[in-house]
């Protein structure tokens, strides 16, 4: 009968110490987890200065101010395709776990295609909405805002491309979808950080 | 607490919340701004509450249970800290694994502060585990039982979960100080290991004090 430890820090082993891994969490989703932080950190930055020049103008709560006037329904439209391709983004990932491919790409395509439509939008509601940037704190947040939350959409969109590729070139199995499970994860967030901006900026 | 992000159906099911928050509270500030400031305070304090009210309660998860072992053997899954080395220990032990081949694993969870512990900081914590781990095998080598040794886990449940998975106990034995000097008790570990795992739990209470 013999007795032994398993870890010996200064045994015969050459380099660094085994990686200590628990299995509470994945280091890819950690990843994840941790850069969705960091990002929301960044909106809430974006936001303080929000609510800031809001808050400090003596003629709240008439917001936004005269000439400012936003695109609530068009914003509205385009809040609706941007939820629903949460739900897309879920049934794709519902499929192949289920082992079904079809499901997967269809769900990823249309996901990526109610993407770039909300991207569209956007772009063409600022073509279209009367002030830029250089006009007051109102037009510099506003832009800043919803730039930063487009410019993210844009990464959600690579993330996606790459993975409709994968799809349709037969990787992913009902056993191994991280590839989809990460952007997925991303793309809610995305999702989320928009409702946050539409509620505040274009409702309240 | 349960991450809300913790995987994609996880993010969803977030998005789908979301909604209903702003949802609520755009309702309320159309209808009057004061509303929707009380809407926002009111859901905010709840969640609030009951994020705060699930804290230090077991989290409802997939039971781990353990692969059978041949006729005539026995796995033994021993978790303590600073009580490794106590003799009612041993003495548990020495009787599960009597008239059977015997696997022992020993887990010391590496037990840490919270400030070290979010800051990754376990060197020292590890260091001191490695150190009882290896002490408690030369006492179970002494004592003639055949057993190996790994650190495991800051928190005993998680460490407990992390060995079971390489390793199919028939039995979990948990050693902790005697009540009112255990944090492992103060915390319910022991409980929420029962609750948690399959496998039979024993708890053994060691006095380190009267030992020595």
């Amino acid at each position: 009968m013999s007795a032994h430890a398993e870890a010996h820090p200064h045994g015969g082993h050459h380099g660094p110490p085994p990686i200590h891994r628990s299995s509470r969490l994945d280091p890819t989703v950690l990843g994840m987890l941790l850069f969705i932080a960091s990002e929301a950190m960044l909106f809430g930055a974006f936001f303080t200065a929000y609510f800031f020049v809001r808050v400090v103008n003596p003629q709240a709560p008439e917001w936004p101010l005269d000439p400012f006037h936003l695109p609530v329904y068009v914003a509205g439209v385009n809040t609706a395709v941007l939820v629903t391709s949460s739900f897309t983004m879920h049934w794709a990932l519902q499929s192949i776990k289920r082992g079904n491919r079809a499901g997967l790409q269809a769900g990823l395509v249309l996901t990526f295609l109610m993407g770039l439509a909300f991207l569209i939008t956007q772009m063409l509601e600022y073509a279209r909405i009367g002030f830029t940037p250089a006009d007051g704190a109102f037009g510099t947040i506003f832009f800043g805002l919803t730039g930063l939350h487009g410019a993210h959409v844009f990464v959600g969109l690579t993330l996606l491309a790459v993975a409709i590729v994968r799809a349709f070139r037969g990787h992913y199995s009902a056993e191994h979808h991280h590839g989809v499970e990460i952007p997925g994860i991303y793309w809610h967030f995305v999702d989320v950080m928009w409702i946050v901006v539409y509620a505040t900026i274009y409702l309240i | 607490m349960r991450n809300p992000l913790r995987s994609e159906a996880d993010a969803f099911r977030f998005v789908l919340y979301t909604i209903g928050y702003f949802a609520l509270i755009v309702v309320a500030a159309l209808a009057h701004p004061a509303l929707g400031l009380l809407v926002f305070v009111g859901l905010t304090g709840t969640i609030l509450w009951r994020v705060l009210g699930t804290r230090g309660r077991v989290e409802e998860r997939e039971v781990v249970v353990p692969a059978p072992t041949a006729e005539g053997e026995r796995r033994i899954l021993v978790i303590a800290n600073e009580t490794v080395g106590g003799g009612e220990l041993l003495d548990v032990i020495r009787e599960r694994a009597a008239g059977v081949s015997e696997q022992v694993l020993v887990v010391v969870p590496a037990l840490n502060s919270p400030l070290k512990h979010w800051a990754s900081d376990d060197d020292a914590a590890r260091a001191e585990a490695r150190e009882r781990l290896e002490a408690s095998l030369a006492r179970l080598r002494e004592a003639g039982i055949e057993a190996r040794g790994e650190v495991g886990d800051g928190d005993p449940l998680q460490a407990i979960d992390d060995a079971l998975r390489t390793f199919g106990a028939d039995e979990i034995v948990i050693s902790t100080h005697p009540e009112g000097r255990s944090n492992w008790l103060e915390r319910g570990v022991v409980t929420a290991a029962r609750d948690r795992f399959a496998a039979p739990i024993t708890h053994v209470v060691v006095d380190v004090d009267a030992s020595t």
